[in-house]
């Protein structure tokens, strides 16, 4: 079973898994950001673990060796960080449409923002 | 072929200037009607759903459960954790790092990567960065819209609060805690090359800095030398070096081939071309963002 071996890429499933229920489930809209950002942890969490590989160093000049077999990949570390970035830039802005919302209606709960959003049109 | 002869019949015309296309008075009465019936979007046309709330519950838990199961079983699929013949380590991380010394002048192999050979990439991240702020400031400056007497008297509630001597500690830690920590970040920022860090990570401490300090000492005390006015000088400036550093790489020869920008010695803090300005840059340009995320979202302005 290679599944005993790549923990840390099951791991990072389940966690994706736990993000996108949050994200379903919640009905409070901060609660479904906070499930997208450990979507977003989950895939950082998979992309390190694809880089490892068993004993070798970080990939910063040690001893002066030049050779790819003695350092770890450094693509996904680059990965990882545009990662980062984007998923700040998507929070930020999500987390601030949802207090623009907030201001208008007054409650985070989806189900009641979609009634007064009608009630508001019927009127 | 109707249709094609009457487009031929229709181009000839033209040609011979009896009729027009495009007709302005026509287009301008066309764009004006779709103002006049632009609306926004109506949520009554959505039906409520109807499904209890238990199945619904059921059918998350059906949709992720199915999810799981299907990306475990890719998963066991995958080249084994940490395996060295693992195909993601192919010839692009060989040349990344085995010319990467002579070609970028980086021992941080990561940040030449990032810097030098994508550097396009990280150009993009730092206009994302950009874009996000200016759409925060979009929806949360402060405006006739989007401001009321409830917010104002908050305001005025903290700006009371921090002309009080009532918050000795936190004063404190800001006074010798917010300076240590700024300096630490400028050290990541100027060692990107060298060692872990960057100008991502040290931008990010940076700014925590100067948060620590505005926690400390109020709004008002901060916008003394940071105002909305230094944040758009200092954010576009760094864009606009980081852009014109690229562009002389990108006109010169990509691999900098032709003329070459001095490397210096790999290991000294002045080497590796442009990779400290470049990290310079990034990491201005992530303190004003993560500042200014801050102060938008407690106080409605920078």
């Amino acid at each position: 079973m290679n599944l005993s071996i790549n923990y840390y890429s099951a791991v990072a499933i389940v966690l994706f898994g736990i993000g996108f229920m949050d994200l379903l489930m919640q009905n409070n809209l901060i609660k479904k950001f906070i499930g997208l950002n450990i979507m977003d942890t989950a895939l950082y969490l998979f992309l390190a673990a694809e880089g490892y590989i068993t004993g070798r160093i970080a990939p910063i000049l040690t001893d002066g060796v030049v050779d790819a077999s003695y350092y770890i990949n450094p693509v996904p570390a680059g990965l990882v960080l545009t990662g980062i970035v984007v998923s700040v830039s998507v929070t930020a802005f999500s987390l601030a449409l949802v207090q623009r919302l907030y201001k208008h209606f007054g409650t985070l709960n989806m189900d009641e923002i979609m009634r007064l959003s009608r009630e508001g049109e019927s009127e | 072929m109707k249709e094609k002869k009457n487009a031929l019949q229709k181009l000839k015309q033209w040609i011979d200037g009896e009729i027009t296309f495009f007709d302005a008075e026509e287009s301008i009465s066309r764009q004006q009607k779709k103002q006049q019936t632009f609306c926004f979007p109506k949520f009554s046309r959505l039906k409520k759903a109807q499904t209890s709330p238990a199945a619904y519950r059921l059918f998350c838990m059906g949709v992720a459960a199915i999810i799981i199961l299907a990306l475990l079983a890719v998963v066991n699929e995958l080249p084994l954790f940490g395996a060295a013949e693992d195909p993601t380590n192919n010839e692009v991380v060989e040349r990344y790092i085995e010319s990467g010394i002579e070609e970028t002048g980086a021992i941080n192999f990561v940040a030449g990567m990032i810097l030098d050979y994508r550097a396009f990439d990280t150009f993009g991240e730092s206009n994302v960065l950009f874009l996000a702020v200016i759409c925060v400031v979009m929806l949360l400056q402060k405006d006739e819209k989007n401001y009321n007497a409830l917010e104002e008297r908050e305001i005025q509630e903290d700006e009371l609060f921090d002309k009080k001597s009532g918050k000795v500690l936190i004063r404190c830690a800001g006074k010798y805690l917010s300076p240590l920590v700024m300096l630490y970040g400028i050290y990541v920022i100027l060692n990107g090359h060298l060692s872990p860090g960057g100008g991502f990570s040290g931008g990010s401490i940076v700014g925590a800095g100067l948060i620590l300090y505005s926690v400390a000492y109020g709004h008002k005390k901060m916008q003394t030398f940071f105002t909305m006015k230094t944040f758009t000088i200092i954010n576009v400036t760094c864009l606009l070096v980081y852009c014109a550093c690229k562009s002389y790489s990108f006109f010169t020869g990509a691999n900098h081939v032709g003329a070459s920008v001095p490397k210096g010695i790999p290991g000294m803090i002045l080497s590796s071309g442009f990779i400290l300005p470049l990290n310079i840059c990034v990491g201005m340009i992530v303190t004003c963002t993560m500042y200014g995320f801050y102060s938008l979202f407690t106080k409605g302005e920078i």
